[in-house]
């Protein structure tokens, strides 16, 4: 099966996650020789959609399209024709007409990234939809803990915090799950999904438990605009019980690290002494593989491309 | 109008619980006493069963013509073997008011071919703060009243509304859904919508709502309706409430019958409906209390969208389905599977909400009204949503197979569909 788009951790062979990193890997080892001169986007047109704001995974995406030649235009939609009423499909079906060859899309909406990728010619990746998935951020976090553990299977992982509301956690939930991990989800009752237990997951409410043993702890931001009303009773209670302070980590193993998607909020879910001590904290390399995977998977994506349109045009 | 004689059929008399195979002669639009002389038509064999009565169909007039007409309905019902729409309040604006009745009882009468019959709303502008004039309404010919989906949820409004309809002797329909739990809601809780990451509603709130519904019934004495019963978890308290012999009756929605909450797959906007599709346990516990007579009727439904509003993110798309032509095939899926007997099914789609509305008919007695439809429950075949009647091309059965077609439909003896 060759990949069209990147929509999602799901539909993903274990062989092709195996693929994007193997190339990242290669990316992120050229990024920091400062071999930047590749050009295998060269002449391609990408265009980012951000339909809900973003600073990080925009910017990432946009510098891991420039090192590899392509020409790279933002659109921030929030600003734009969506208030003035026209739908996610007309915006869509109006920017295909120029025919660009990469969509990078963020939606707030749960498969909007997916509605739109059937209505364009161009390879799509999500960038984040709604609650459901952010496959590049998984495929960073697989990255980065395979840089530091060594391996990507038979590790105890623990994501930890608002996992009802987090793409990132479903991503990495499938992605881990597929490469055969054991995981842990951690964090209070009213942020797990319903029937969370048929993941094949193992999910604890205290966190001392939790994290006993594990290898990697994963922390997930708090987001606060995806909830509808109270599901915490307050931060500083959400700290106290599953906020990673020196204390709680010391139940992991001693090698452990710590990761966070960001953006951190510091005394919230996160002590900021534990963010920054590098025995532990991995949160700068995961911004640095970022841009790796996302060259990568824009790279695999283009050949693929390439590869369909000589086809058709023999 | 002279006599006329529909030989050689297998009638499904719903009353009986038969079928038998026989001759039908109808005479100035009612079922006659059989008349060998009058002219006849051949039904080759096929079933003629009492013409479906279909409960909670949204006609969007006035407001969203553009959506479905009385005209559009007409079609789509009697090529779907319905004879009679129940039509939903649920207009812009709502059908809260005598005049507004009385203009709809005027346009379906020049534009709709089956017979309709209109429900009103139970409070203003469906706002749940004041109740409607319910005797005026009564009087200008609303057969029941509803707020459809907007749940009303001050309980004092809702005492007050149901004592009064209570002493008026008036069928109310409800939604049992508790709209706290439900707001936002577009997909049942479990591991499809956790993984999806579709807001959900876990099925309780289903159980909560018709809980309360009951108290307010058993407190009012009122005749209520339960439109749509979709989830196993509620099926104990409906059993209660009828064993107490409270004047308490339930439907289920052909979609619920039929579909689960896989269907939905990768966000398919068309499979968006109210109360969200639920587990395949709960679909087979809703044909399970179809046939033990626990739920009474199935209707369609029939909520026409135009594709602007439902080719959008799931979770912004409206939601509903047209079915006034895909209810018979569908609800034949069940008789395919071994479920329910042909009828088992019409008790459900004809007799039993004849019955429960007040209307004649429903069955194949001599002097009821010949609302009658024809169809082959075997033919199959995969529909086309383009070929519908309706306006609005909203159906979750696009591309599907289905097997039984609609072969004739009779209104009052005229022939009003044929194919």
């Amino acid at each position: 099966m060759q990949l069209e788009h990147l929509l999602g951790i799901e539909p993903l062979q274990p062989q092709q996650i195996k693929k994007i990193l193997d190339l990242a890997d290669y990316y992120a080892d050229q990024n920091r020789i400062n071999a930047q001169n590749n050009n295998a986007l060269a002449g391609c047109t990408q265009v980012n959609m951000f339909f809900e704001h973003s600073t990080r995974t925009q910017a990432s995406f946009e510098i891991a399209g420039k090192r590899l030649g392509a020409d790279v235009m933002n659109m921030s939609m929030e600003a734009s024709s969506i208030k003035k009423g026209e739908t996610l499909i007309d915006t869509a079906l109006t920017l295909n007409a120029m025919r660009p060859d990469l969509l990078v899309v963020r939606h707030p909406h749960s498969g909007a990234v997916d509605l739109l990728a059937q209505k364009v010619n161009c390879a799509v990746l999500n960038a984040g939809d709604g609650s459901h998935e952010h496959p590049t951020q998984a495929l960073l976090d697989a990255l980065t803990i395979r840089r530091s553990k060594g391996r990507l299977q038979r590790l105890n992982i623990a994501i930890c915090g608002d996992v009802a509301h987090s793409r990132v956690a479903r991503s990495n939930i499938i992605l881990l799950g597929k490469m055969e991990n054991r995981l842990r989800l951690v964090g209070p009752s009213t942020l797990m999904p319903s029937n969370i237990n048929e993941f094949g997951v193992e999910v604890f409410y205290d966190i001392k438990q939790g994290l006993r043993d594990v290898d990697v702890v994963m922390m997930l931001r708090l987001q606060r605009e995806r909830m509808d009303g109270g599901f915490i009773p307050s931060e500083r209670e959400y700290y106290h019980r599953y906020g990673l302070d020196a204390k709680k980590l010391s139940y992991a193993k001693p090698d452990a690290i710590v990761m966070h998607p960001g953006p951190m909020n510091r005394g919230v879910e996160i002590d900021g002494e534990i963010a920054d001590d590098l025995r532990h904290s991995v949160i700068q390399e995961q911004v640095e593989m970022g841009v790796a995977v996302r060259m990568a998977a824009m790279d695999i994506l283009m050949r693929n491309r390439r590869k369909n349109t000589k086809e058709t045009n023999i | 109008m002279t006599a006329f004689r529909i030989t050689n059929v297998q009638l499904i008399d719903p009353r009986k619980q038969t079928v038998t195979a026989g001759n039908i002669t109808i005479k100035d639009g009612l079922i006659a006493t059989d008349d060998p002389k009058a002219s006849t038509l051949d039904g080759q064999g096929k079933c003629l069963a009492p013409g479906i009565v279909d409960v909670g169909v949204k006609v969007c007039e006035p407001g969203e013509r553009h959506k479905e007409s009385f005209r559009s309905a007409g079609l789509a019902a009697a090529a779907g073997g319905v004879t009679t729409l129940i039509t939903r309040p649920d207009t812009q604006p709502a059908t809260d008011s005598p005049e507004t009745l009385e203009f709809l009882r005027k346009r379906a009468l020049s534009a709709c071919i089956v017979k309709t019959h209109q429900m009103a709303t139970l409070t203003k502008g469906r706002q749940g703060q004041e109740m409607t004039e319910l005797s005026f309404l009564q009087d200008a010919g609303a057969v029941a009243f509803t707020d459809c989906d907007a749940v009303v949820s001050d309980t004092k409004v809702l005492a007050r509304a149901l004592t009064y309809a209570s002493q008026l002797d008036v069928l109310v329909i409800g939604h049992p859904q508790d709209p706290g739990l439900s707001s936002g809601a577009s997909a049942t809780s479990g591991k499809f919508a956790s993984l999806r990451a579709i807001p959900a509603v876990s099925p309780m709130a289903e159980r909560l709502g018709l809980e309360r519904d009951i108290a307010m019934v058993e407190m009012t004495n009122v005749k209520y309706h339960a439109d749509q019963i979709s989830t196993a978890l509620s099926l104990p308290s409906l059993a209660e409430a009828k064993r107490k012999g409270l004047d308490v009756t339930a439907g289920v929605s052909i979609h619920h019958l039929t579909l689960n909450e896989f269907d939905v797959a990768n966000y398919r906007s068309f499979f968006k409906v109210k109360p969200p599709l639920r587990s395949e346990t709960d679909r087979q516990a809703m044909v399970a209390a179809l046939e033990s007579g626990l739920i009474d009727i199935i209707s369609s439904m029939h909520t026409p969208q135009d594709e602007e509003s439902k080719r959008l993110p799931y979770e912004q798309a409206a939601s509903g389905a047209v079915a006034l032509e895909t209810l018979l095939p569908a609800a034949l899926r069940l008789y395919h599977a071994n479920q329910l007997s042909l009828p088992q099914l019409f008790r459900a789609l004809s007799l039993n909400p004849s019955k429960r509305f007040g209307l004649p008919g429903g069955s194949l007695n001599t002097g009821d009204p010949a609302d009658l439809v024809l169809f082959d429950p075997d033919t199959p075949y995969i529909l086309d949503r383009f070929g519908l009647n309706s306006k609005s091309k909203n159906t979750p059965f696009d591309g599907q197979r289905l097997q039984g077609v609609v072969l004739a439909t009779f209104v009052a003896g005229r022939k009003v569909y044929g194919r």
